[in-house]
């Protein structure tokens, strides 16, 4: 019964959705006000009807409902309840419904918190949401109905993979959804814009925030991703370049240039084109990113279901909204007015630099991840592009915009004073240099340009820091004076150099663990040692265990180190009962100097058992430095400037002076 | 400067930058694409030895041979012909006999390839396009009644 009631919640969105679509259409004839309060009633209605079906669904999976086929496939009895749970996003037919979920959230976001948005702009953004959520709820109705029946209702589900049984993945799609999904707001706004023919500051203090916090989001569910295919995939890399990553890491891309582009929009009233151009691409980037995991055109490690009737539908969304918003675009570009005049050495002009470097770098990751696909549409020969493409692309790219990072903030708005930046930054470019030296004295060995990478990591983080110094003048004026002005720094200004901050840590992450990872492949019988990292590490034999839904053999590790005993560890090898599959599960040690990473392979028949191990220096930096973005990116978003007519907390608009810089 | 100055300098720059990521990409992608062949395509096409390539099939069934530590030695099938592979490492847990499996490095001069590694990360029934597509060409693909399992996301 709850199941139908989803059903026909989702079908009855479905309707509210179009109508939402019309809403602008009636402005002529009732006005903008009423209008308006259609879009909103209409956004809002949407998604408590959305939400009622997803919350069935998870009924359904929640008590093993096994006569909906979605329940049939991809769950079972035995499995934990919080794996029920997350097993309702984690295939194909519930994560799309998690998706517009999602969708109608931030629609009815809009419409709440959009109460000082001009009348005549909500109703068109609330209306393009509408008409994309309109587009997905057909999708879904057509090509993947979550609540699809099987009459009569078998006894046991199917089960989930193993390998999703994961805390970390029971939380990766919501996290990442809730960014690619929020930069259609972004898309809305942009799209509301070009019908409206005109744009200025007060849409781009609009926009910032839900960019900010669609990107907070992005930064976080990427990382996790990360992070699980780090421990749980068993092959010690943190980043594959496969096509499904990628698929969420143009968004990113893109979308971190369009959040700076909306910051110079909104304090300078320029780089509209870009803003537009970057919101229409961002979110184009995130629909194909959709497309590219679910109509199993890319083999990849983690692609759903494999359907050609979904991948052309969303081929076809795709067509309509990207092809639909750059004709729009064409069309009434002419109309905005050009915005504020700048020099090229300004924050403006590194601003662009920063734009110009990120398109460029997510249009080589766009190459090298569609490339394949469109080589075997033309030839029919199967290639694949692997890391080595990608770094060797993506690394060059990124270094000058690293670089430049810790100019941009130092630089005035309009006309900037780069040797004033510099100076500035002389301690910075000193700890910089230290580190790299200081790199190459510990390890001296290859890759040689490793140092220097390390170098870049403490320049970004230096460099944030210098720039909070220089603001509040620390070592330059009393105490009192410094702390006075800490106090009253804006809160983007610590969200600026939290979020620099982060991104050093994960280049220093990244090089380190690039760089110099060990790796050790041996096969050891009970009370052999080997030495990897700096650890002894002793084998203690295998043995059987069993799990919830598996069985499993452990392997028993004790670390040492400089005679001192570190941990035990136990690395498994596990085989589930529905689906029948093994997992590997490695056994790692963190410590702030790297991590000690153990697989178990094989056994072997002479009684001794294959394993890796591996050693990965500094490699949580990687994903503290992400979730240092996130801080960061929280801290700017609870800036009061972005609160004002904006949609966290209704108040009337309030001029507020930008700061002087 | 004037403002068309400006915007001719920033186009100028948005080409420089444009100019030299094209030829990043294009050195790249010459440098590290990597074929797929199967064992057909490599007697077909005659791959030359130390030519970087994934090959891929199913295990032959009965061919997996453990030898001294972590080395093995499996072949590849796509039951017109057959390939020997040796590895050095630790397999994925989903490799088996009579099983799909991509592995990727280099043929050897006496025709036995060396694998540096060996893709299988997917639930048992799993068939990598690539393989499925080759199959199918050979006439011996043996049909879906495997694919019922769509378990999951992976």
């Amino acid at each position: 019964m709850i199941t139908e009631i989803g059903h026909f919640a989702l079908l009855l969105a479905l309707a509210v959705s179009a109508l939402q679509m019309m809403a602008p259409f009636g402005a002529a004839r009732h006005g903008e006000a009423a209008a308006s309060r259609l879009a909103v009633l209409a956004a809002q209605c949407q998604f408590v009807l959305v939400l009622i079906a997803f919350l069935s669904l998870t009924h359904a999976f929640v008590t093993s409902d096994f006569s909906v086929k979605n329940v049939f496939d991809n769950s079972h009895s035995a499995k934990p309840l919080v794996y029920k749970i997350s097993g309702v996003w984690g295939n194909h037919e519930g994560s799309m419904l998690l998706w517009v979920l999602i969708l109608a959230l931030f629609g009815a976001g809009v419409a709440t918190f959009g109460t000082n948005l001009p009348d005549r702009l909500r109703t068109i953004v609330l209306a393009v949401q509408g008409a994309i959520g309109l587009q997905f709820f057909l999708f879904i109705a057509t090509t993947s109905n979550p609540f699809a029946r099987i009459d009569p209702a078998p006894f046991e589900g199917r089960g989930l993979n193993p390998i999703l049984q994961d805390p970390a993945l029971a939380i990766h799609p919501p996290f990442l959804y809730t960014g690619y999904v929020g930069f259609s707001i972004a898309f809305a706004f942009a799209v509301a814009a070009l019908i409206d023919g005109k744009i200025d500051a007060v849409w781009a203090r609009w926009v910032r925030p839900w960019t900010l916090a669609a990107w907070m989001f992005l930064t976080v569910g990427i990382a996790m991703g990360s992070w699980w295919a780090y421990y749980e995939l068993g092959w010690g890399g943190w980043w594959f370049w496969d096509p499904v990553e990628n698929a969420s890491f143009m968004p990113w891309l893109a979308g971190t240039a369009l959040l700076h582009s909306a910051l110079v929009m909104e304090k300078r009233d320029a780089l509209k084109v870009w803003t537009i151009l970057l919101a229409i691409f961002t979110f184009s980037l995130s629909l194909l990113g959709t497309f590219l995991v679910r109509s199993g055109v890319l083999t990849s490690v983690h692609a759903f279901a494999v359907d050609s009737a979904r991948g052309v539908f969303i081929l076809a969304i795709m067509a309509l909204v990207t092809g639909g918003a750059l004709s729009l675009f064409a069309w009434r570009a002419p109309m905005l007015r050009s915005g504020g005049v700048f020099a090229p050495i300004s924050r403006e002009g590194a601003l662009i630099l920063n734009n110009l470097l990120l398109t460029v770098a997510c249009a080589a990751v766009l190459t090298g991840t569609l490339y394949p696909l469109v080589l075997e549409s033309i030839t029919g020969d199967k290639i694949s592009v692997g890391p080595p493409y990608f770094n060797m692309t993506f690394g060059p790219l990124m270094i000058p915009l690293l670089l430049a990072v810790p100019f941009g903030p130092m630089l005035a708005w309009k006309r900037g004073d780069i040797a004033a930046a510099g100076q500035r930054l002389y301690v910075a470019a000193g700890l910089a240099f230290l580190a790299a030296i200081g790199a190459l004295a510990m390890t001296f060995r290859a890759p040689w340009l490793a140092p220097l990478g390390i170098g870049l990591g403490v320049w970004l983080i230096a460099g944030a820091l210098s720039e909070t110094a220089f603001r509040t003048k620390l070592f330059k004026a009393p105490w009192t004076e410094v702390w006075r002005r800490a106090k009253g720094l804006p809160r983007s200004a610590y969200g600026t150099a939290c979020a620099h901050l982060g991104v050093g840590l994960m280049v220093i992450g990244i090089v380190a663990t690039s760089a110099w990872q060990s790796e050790v492949i041996v096969a050891m019988k009970p009370g052999d040692t080997t030495r990897i990292g700096g650890y002894s590490v002793s084998f203690g034999g295998v043995a059987p265990r069993r799990g919830p839904n598996y069985q499993e053999t452990v392997g028993v590790f004790k670390v040492e180190r400089a005679g001192t005993p570190i941990t035990v560890l136990n690395p498994s090898k596990r085989l589930y009962s529905a689906p029948r599959q093994g997992t590997t599960e490695a056994g790692i040690h963190a410590a702030w100097r790297g991590d000690l990473y153990i697989v178990l392979g094989d056994q072997l028949k002479d009684g001794t058992t294959a394993m890796r191990l591996y050693f990965n220096p500094l490699v949580r930096l990687i994903w503290i430095g992400a979730l240092v973005m996130f801080l960061g990116g929280g801290l700017s978003l609870s800036d009061r400037r972005l609160r004002v007519g904006a949609p966290r907390r209704s108040r009337r608009a309030v001029a507020t002076p930008a700061p002087a810089e | 400067m004037t403002r068309k100055q400006r915007r001719s300098l920033l186009i100028g720059l948005c080409l420089a930058v444009l100019g030299v990521a094209v030829a990043l990409v294009l050195f790249a992608l010459e440098d590290s694409i990597v074929f797929f062949y199967s064992p057909s395509d490599v007697a077909e096409k005659k791959i030359s030895p130390g030519q970087r390539f994934r090959l891929g099939g199913l295990v032959e069934n009965g061919s997996v041979i453990r030898g001294a530590s972590t080395q093995i030695e499996f072949a590849v099938t796509d039951t017109a012909r057959t390939i020997k592979v040796t590895y050095e490492g630790v397999l994925p847990d989903l490799f088996r006999e009579g099983q799909g499996v991509v592995t990727e490095g280099k043929l050897g001069a006496d025709g036995v390839f060396v694998a540096d590694s060996v893709l299988a990360k997917h639930d048992e029934n799993y068939m990598p396009a690539e393989v499925a597509d080759a199959l199918k060409k050979k006439g011996v693909w043996q049909g879906d009644e495997g694919k019922a399992s769509k378990s999951g996301g992976s």
